[in-house]
């Protein structure tokens, strides 16, 4: 009796998580420019219709963005969780706490934040400002990917390259990063995804290079390309789902496969 | 001036001296071992020699050259780490090379090289194995292998066998020797083991609280230890207090207590010992005799060894045990004689 109910309890939760984002591509087939049951036949002309050039600006500008920010975060993440896992550092934590503050603050908040200074200092609204912008938010989702992956690494490895006759540089590409590599993947895929996603601080910043998520908002204003978001919509959520996979996968790789020398 | 010289080193960790102006040397082809309780300051010297940490003051030579200011991957050393650092990314063949990237050897030189030094190691055929498909003693063969095919002036190994099984490490020490005399490379062991010391080394130097007790074969470290620390830690001891009554050109005689007045060789002194002094007098297990008369007491604790027995003997007037080993008597009570020859006399103090 009580087994049911938990049964029932699970599938109504994944119900409530899934079903909205199956209707994506559900109407994004439908043969009709309302969003409405029933369905009235089968089409892919919102998909033809995605052949649009200021579409396909905003998609290579988020592409841009997504992919700049995945490095740069990866990047800064790299150094910040080498520091602090294997250096003892004085105001270790306090370091840690105040690169992850920026998951606590809301990012509208963030997003007018980043306006005003960029207004003040004079810099103008470009995607240079939107990969800053993302940079904040991103970086403490690769120190959290990163940190985890360099505690398990033994630092006699490291001395052990060292020993064998390589400097710092050489033992970075023959020992600390292929060891890393699952996390460095995994967090450049989850950064990625994360910048590409974006809306509200992309909002304030992109100034008129929109990124697709704000450009897909500016489209909502029609209603009769709300289809064509749909197909659109849909798209992103597959490519998504593959690169979170393969990101979790890497992840867990890396956690199966021991990385202390003993 | 020796092949490896340490001079004078000292180093801190956050105002605690770990090591305390600490001298050595050590002659080329050697097997030297650094031997200490944990804690002692023993790693820390090994790691300075190697370069990993920079001693506070003294000078570090190898082969005539100071090794002060020189990063450890320009240092003609390689060490063997206690958790072996086996690239867990590379199979065995590729960690065995990795040191040979700069030797400018060609693709068949370096495979010959290898193969020859899995072979030293006896772990012929097994270059392609994947290094998490190792088990402990070949992780350490790999790793001795590693450190071999650079040719290093000085191999350093850190604890190498603390990590195997009793078995194991036995047969890993009768092959390291074997090793170490057909490279004929000066190796430095560090190591809290004393039997490992004693039976793998040609010298040992007795490290405690950071700085060097004692530096000697293992024979001498055994027979003659210059304090009671060394006595202490190196194999069981009994130790009997003393007053110095006289001393001549040959012999020194004792008031001894229990023992009596007794008169040692001169050469079973320690050094700088004069009448009136307070002195240790020290003797091995084994080297007490069972006589039909001497000292009597009654059997405590016995532990049957086989051949020998191992037994510990109350004495009135005595409150700690005295260790005998040999032929344990019938009975509980025992009369036990202590010849003067095997008397040592240390210092009662330091």
């Amino acid at each position: 009796m009580k087994n049911r109910t938990l049964l029932a309890y699970a599938c109504f939760y994944l119900a409530f998580l899934y079903l909205p984002v199956l209707v994506l591509p559900i109407f994004s087939f439908n043969n009709s420019a309302f969003i409405a049951f029933p369905l009235t036949g089968f089409t892919t002309r919102w998909y033809e219709a995605l052949a649009d050039s200021a579409l396909q600006q905003a998609l290579v500008n988020s592409l841009k963005v997504g992919v700049v920010t995945a490095l740069l975060s990866t990047l800064l993440g790299l150094l910040a969780a080498k520091a602090v896992t294997q250096y003892r550092l004085r105001g270790r934590g306090v370091a840690l706490g105040m690169i992850s503050l920026p998951l606590f603050i809301p990012d509208i908040v963030l997003g007018i934040s980043l306006l005003l200074l960029l207004g003040t200092i004079g810099l103008p609204l470009s995607l240079a400002s939107v990969v800053l912008g993302h940079l904040l938010i991103c970086a403490p989702f690769s120190l959290a990917v990163l940190v985890a992956r360099f505690e398990g690494f033994d630092p006699n490895l490291e001395e052990a390259s060292a020993d064998l006759g390589e400097d710092r540089w050489m033992t970075f590409w023959r020992v600390t990063f292929p060891l890393m590599l699952p996390g460095i993947i995994a967090s450049l895929l989850l950064t990625f995804i994360t910048s590409f996603d974006e809306f509200l601080v992309a909002y304030f910043l992109s100034g008129t290079q929109a990124t697709l998520p704000v450009y897909i908002w500016s489209q909502l204003r029609f209603p009769a390309r709300l289809p064509m978001v749909l197909a659109l919509g849909t798209i992103i959520l597959c490519v998504s789902v593959v690169l979170v996979v393969l990101a979790e996968k890497l992840r867990n790789q890396g956690v199966k496969k021991p990385m202390v020398g003993a | 001036m020796s092949f490896l010289s340490v001079s004078q080193v000292s180093k801190a960790f956050g105002g605690a001296r770990v090591v305390d102006a600490v001298d050595l040397s050590v002659e080329r082809g050697m097997f030297f071992s650094l031997l200490g309780p944990s804690g002692c300051g023993k790693s820390t010297l090994l790691r300075m020699i190697a370069g990993f940490e920079t001693p506070d003051h003294g000078i570090i030579t190898i082969d005539g050259v100071a090794m002060n200011g020189v990063p450890p991957n320009l240092r003609p050393t390689n060490m063997v780490f206690q958790s072996y650092a086996i690239f867990p990314h590379l199979n065995v063949f590729d960690n065995i090379a990795y040191g040979l990237r700069k030797s400018g050897l060609s693709s068949d030189e370096l495979r010959r090289k290898v193969e020859a030094m899995l072979a030293t190691v006896r772990l012929e055929g097994l270059g392609a194995r994947a290094a998490d498909q190792l088990s402990g003693g070949q992780r350490q063969r790999v790793a001795l292998a590693r450190a071999l095919v650079r040719e290093p002036k000085v191999l350093l190994l850190d604890e190498p066998l603390g990590a195997l099984d009793k078995r194991l490490r036995e047969a890993m020490q009768i092959e390291l020797r074997a090793i170490q005399r057909k490279v004929g490379i000066t190796f430095v062991l560090v190591t809290h083991d004393q039997e490992e010391a004693l039976s793998l080394s040609d010298r040992v130097a007795v490290m405690s609280g950071g700085r060097i007790l004692q530096v000697a074969s293992p024979r001498e470290l055994y027979d003659r230890p210059n304090c009671r620390e060394v006595a202490d830690f190196i194999g069981e001891i009994n130790f009997f207090h003393a007053t110095v009554k006289e001393v001549t050109e040959s012999s020194v005689t004792v008031n001894g207590g229990l023992l009596g007045i007794v008169a040692l060789p001169k050469t079973n002194v320690a050094h700088g010992i004069t009448a009136g002094d307070h002195v240790l007098l020290a003797i091995r297990p084994e080297h007490v005799g069972i006589a039909p008369q001497g000292l009597s007491g009654t059997i405590a604790a016995a532990t049957f060894l086989g051949e020998r027995s191992h037994f510990h003997v109350k004495i009135p007037g005595r409150t700690e045990p005295i260790a005998v080993s040999g032929q344990a008597p019938a009975g509980e009570s025992v009369s036990l004689e202590f010849p003067p020859e095997k008397l040592i006399a240390l210092p009662a103090t330091g």
